[in-house]
C-alpha cells in the first residue's frame, strides 16, 4: 500500500472523475454534489498522507508499471511535488463545495471535469519525465478548456477560442522541444537528462539549448509571463469565478516546471548549459511585474484586477527562480502557497460581491449597496491585505521573504524597484477598488433589487481559503522550514539524481 | 532522404504558422492541423531516420527507436481530440459572435471591405 502511495493523488481523481459520470453518482443533482465533495475530500486526505509520509521517511519515487527508470515512467513524490498536491487538492475541495451552491447547473459535467483538471494537474506536479509532463499539461488543458466554457456567454466563447489556440499552438512547441531533447539526450526522464546534458559537446551543445528554451517558450506561455500573457485577464475574467479560483493553480503549473527544468536539468551541473535561461527569466519577470502593475491600475471591474494580480505573481515567482540559490526558491515555495490561495479567495469574493450589487455586478463603480457589508467587507479586507503584502499577514513574510532573497543579485536594484512599485499600484487599485464598491452607494437602486445572500457552502469555502492568509502567518515558522527543506532537495543535485534513477533506495 | 524528410517537416510547420496567422478560424484549424502534422513527423525522426528496420531488440542486429514512435502515437491521439474541440470551439464561435474572426468581430477600418466577402 505504502509503496503505492504517491500514485493516490493521480490516481483518485481519475476514478473520481469517471466514477461521477457513471449512473449512481452522476444521475441526480444531490448524489452528484454529494459524491463530488466527498471524493475531492477523500483525494486531499489522500494528499496529506503522501505528504506525511513524504516528511517521515524522505522523498518517494513510483516506478510506473514497475519499469525502473529511465526506462519506464516516474513519478517523484519530495517535499516540493506533495506540497503543491496538497494546495491543488485543498483548492478542488473548495471548488466542489463552493460550485453546490449552484453554479455546477450552469452546465454539463462540472464536477467530473474539475477532478479531471485536478488529475492533470497533481500528475504535471509529480512526474519525473518530460514526456509524461506535455500528457498531463494536456490532460489539464482540455478539461480546463471544457470548465471554461462553462456556463458562459458570447464574451466567454471569444476568450475561450484565443485560449484554447494558443495552448494548441503552445502544445506543438512543446513536442518541438521534447523532440529535439530526446534525438540530442536520447532520454526524457529529467534526471537522466540532467546528467546527460553535462556530457554534451560540440553541435549537440548548441542543439540542446534550442530545445531548453523551446520549453521556456511553452512554460512562460503556460505561467503567462511577458509577452506571453495577453491571454490571461481575459480568460480568467471571463470564466466563471469558481473556475478561475480553480485556474490559480494552473499558471503555477508553469513556474513549477521551470523550477524543475531550469534548476534540476539545465542547472548547477549543466556544463556549458549552466542556468541559460536564467538572464532570459530575470528579465522577464522584472518586465511582467511592470505589466502586471499597469493592468492593475487599468482594471475596470474586480475580476479583471484579481486576474491581473496574478499576472504580478507570476512575475515574481519567475524572478524568484531566475535566481537559483536555496533562499529564493523556498522564498518561490512560500509564496507561490499564499499567492495561489489568496487569488482564489479574490475570485470568489468578486463572485460574491457580484451577485449582490444587481446589474453593477463586480464594476468598480458606485451601485446598489451590499447586503452584507460586514462579512463580506471583513473577509474582503483580510484578502486585500494578504495580496498587497502589509503586515501582519502572509503576504508580508512572502514579501520581505523574497525582496531578501534577491538582495545579492545582480541587477536586484531594478527587481526591488519594479516590485515596490507594483506593490504601491495593487495597494493603491484595491484600496479604491474596495472603497468604492462598499462605500459608494446609491440608495435608490438598493430598494428594489431581488438579492442573494451567501450561501452557507459558499461561506464555509470561502473561510476555508481567506483562513489560509493568518493561518499562513501564526504556522510560518514550520511552513518556511519545509520550503527551506524542499528547496534544499530540489537543489540538491546529486541526491536527486541518486534517488530518481535508482527509485529512492 | 533527410533532405526530403526535411524539407516536408520545413515546408508543413511553415504552411501551418502562415494559417495560423489568418484572422478567419477555419483556416486558423488547419494551420494548426498542418502544424501538428509537421510536430508528429519531427517527433519521429527524432530516434534517427532509419529503412526497414524492425523497433524490436534481438530481430536484427540493427534496429530503430521505438522510443520516438510510441511519442508520436501519444502526440496524435492527443493532437486529434485536440482538433477536434477546436473545429467544435470554432462553429460554437460562429454561431455566438455570428462571424468567423478569431477575436469575434471584424476590425472597424475593413469593415465594410470584410462584409463582401462575408457569407
Amino acid at each position: 500500500m505504502i509503496q503505492n502511495l504517491p500514485f493516490l493523488p493521480v490516481l483518485l481523481p481519475m476514478l473520481a472523475g469517471v466514477l461521477l459520470l457513471m449512473p449512481p453518482f452522476g444521475s441526480k443533482k444531490v448524489s452528484r454534489r454529494i459524491s463530488s465533495v466527498v471524493l475531492s475530500i477523500t483525494s486531499f486526505i489522500a494528499s496529506v498522507f503522501l505528504l506525511l509520509v513524504v516528511q517521515a521517511e524522505g522523498t518517494q519515487v513510483y516506478a510506473i508499471g514497475d519499469w525502473s527508470a529511465p526506462f519506464g515512467i516516474v513519478l517523484v513524490a519530495d517535499p516540493l511535488s506533495t506540497l503543491l498536491v496538497c494546495l491543488t487538492t485543498l483548492l478542488g475541495v473548495v471548488c466542489a463545495l463552493y460550485a453546490c451552491a449552484g453554479d455546477d447547473e450552469k452546465g454539463s459535467f462540472f464536477h467530473p471535469l474539475i477532478h479531471f483538471l485536478i488529475l492533470g494537474v497533481n500528475g504535471a506536479f509529480l512526474t519525473g519525465d518530460a514526456f509524461n509532463l506535455f500528457v498531463f499539461f494536456e490532460v489539464l488543458l482540455i478539461a480546463s478548456y471544457a470548465l471554461l466554457m462553462h456556463g458562459g456567454d458570447k464574451k466567454n466563447t471569444q476568450a475561450a477560442l484565443h485560449y484554447v489556440i494558443l495552448n494548441l499552438v503552445g502544445s506543438a512547441v512543446f513536442l518541438i522541444a521534447l523532440g529535439i531533447l530526446y534525438g540530442v539526450l536520447g532520454t526524457l526522464n529529467m534526471a537522466d537528462m540532467a546528467q546527460k546534458v553535462a556530457v554534451l559537446q560540440g553541435d549537440d551543445v548548441y542543439l540542446a539549448k534550442i530545445g531548453g528554451l523551446l520549453l521556456l517558450v511553452v512554460f512562460a506561455l503556460k505561467g503567462a509571463l511577458l509577452p506571453l500573457h495577453l491571454w490571461l485577464p481575459n480568460t480568467y475574467a471571463t470564466a466563471m469565478p469558481i473556475v478561475a479560483a480553480l485556474f490559480a493553480i494552473m499558471t503555477k503549473v508553469g513556474v513549477y516546471s521551470m523550477m524543475r527544468v531550469y534548476t534540476l536539468v539545465f542547472g548547477d551541473e549543466a556544463g556549458e548549459l549552466s542556468h541559460m535561461a536564467q538572464s532570459w527569466l530575470w528579465w522577464l519577470a522584472i518586465a511582467t511585474v511592470a505589466m502586471g502593475a499597469v493592468g492593475v491600475l487599468a482594471s475596470q471591474d474586480l475580476r479583471k484586477l484579481v486576474a491581473n494580480l496574478v499576472i504580478v505573481s507570476v512575475g515574481a515567482l519567475v524572478a524568484l527562480v531566475a535566481v537559483q540559490t536555496v533562499e529564493a526558491s523556498s522564498a518561490a515555495i512560500y509564496y507561490l502557497v499564499h499567492s495561489t490561495l489568496v487569488t482564489a479567495a479574490l475570485f470568489i469574493l468578486a463572485d460574491l460581491i457580484g451577485r449582490q450589487r444587481g446589474k453593477v455586478a463586480d464594476r468598480i463603480t458606485a451601485g446598489p449597496a451590499v447586503h452584507q457589508p460586514r462579512l463580506l467587507g471583513i473577509c474582503f479586507l483580510i484578502a486585500a491585505i494578504a495580496v498587497i503584502g502589509m503586515p501582519p499577514l502572509s503576504g508580508f513574510i512572502g514579501k520581505v521573504w523574497m525582496l531578501k532573497a534577491t538582495l545579492n543579485t545582480e541587477y536586484s536594484i531594478v527587481f526591488w524597484l519594479f516590485y515596490l512599485l507594483a506593490s504601491l499600484a495593487i495597494l493603491f487599485s484595491v484600496a479604491k477598488a474596495g472603497s468604492t464598491v462598499f462605500w459608494h452607494h446609491q440608495d435608490k437602486i438598493t430598494e428594489n433589487l431581488k438579492q442573494e445572500r451567501v450561501h452557507p457552502v459558499q461561506l464555509i469555502s470561502l473561510i476555508i481559503l481567506i483562513s489560509a492568509a493568518p493561518l499562513m502567518t501564526i504556522f510560518a515558522g514550520p511552513l518556511s522550514e519545509y520550503t527551506i527543506g524542499a528547496a534544499t532537495q530540489l537543489h540538491d543535485f546529486n541526491h536527486n539524481i541518486k534517488i530518481i534513477l535508482t527509485g529512492g533506495q | 532522404m533527410e533532405l526530403l524528410y526535411a524539407s516536408c517537416v520545413g515546408l508543413l510547420a511553415s504552411c501551418g504558422v502562415f494559417l495560423i496567422l489568418r484572422s478567419r478560424t477555419f483556416t486558423v484549424v488547419l494551420g494548426l492541423t498542418m502544424l501538428s502534422y509537421a510536430v508528429n513527423l519531427f517527433l519521429f525522426s527524432s530516434g534517427r531516420i532509419s529503412l526497414n528496420q524492425a523497433a524490436v531488440l534481438g530481430a536484427s542486429s540493427e534496429y530503430a527507436d521505438p522510443l520516438p514512435q510510441a511519442f508520436v502515437l501519444t502526440a496524435i491521439v492527443i493532437g486529434f481530440a485536440m482538433t477536434a474541440f477546436v473545429v467544435i470551439l470554432a462553429i460554437r464561435g460562429r454561431t455566438d459572435l455570428g462571424n468567423d474572426h478569431v477575436d469575434g468581430k471584424y476590425p472597424e477600418k475593413n469593415n465594410v471591405k470584410n462584409k463582401k466577402v462575408k457569407i
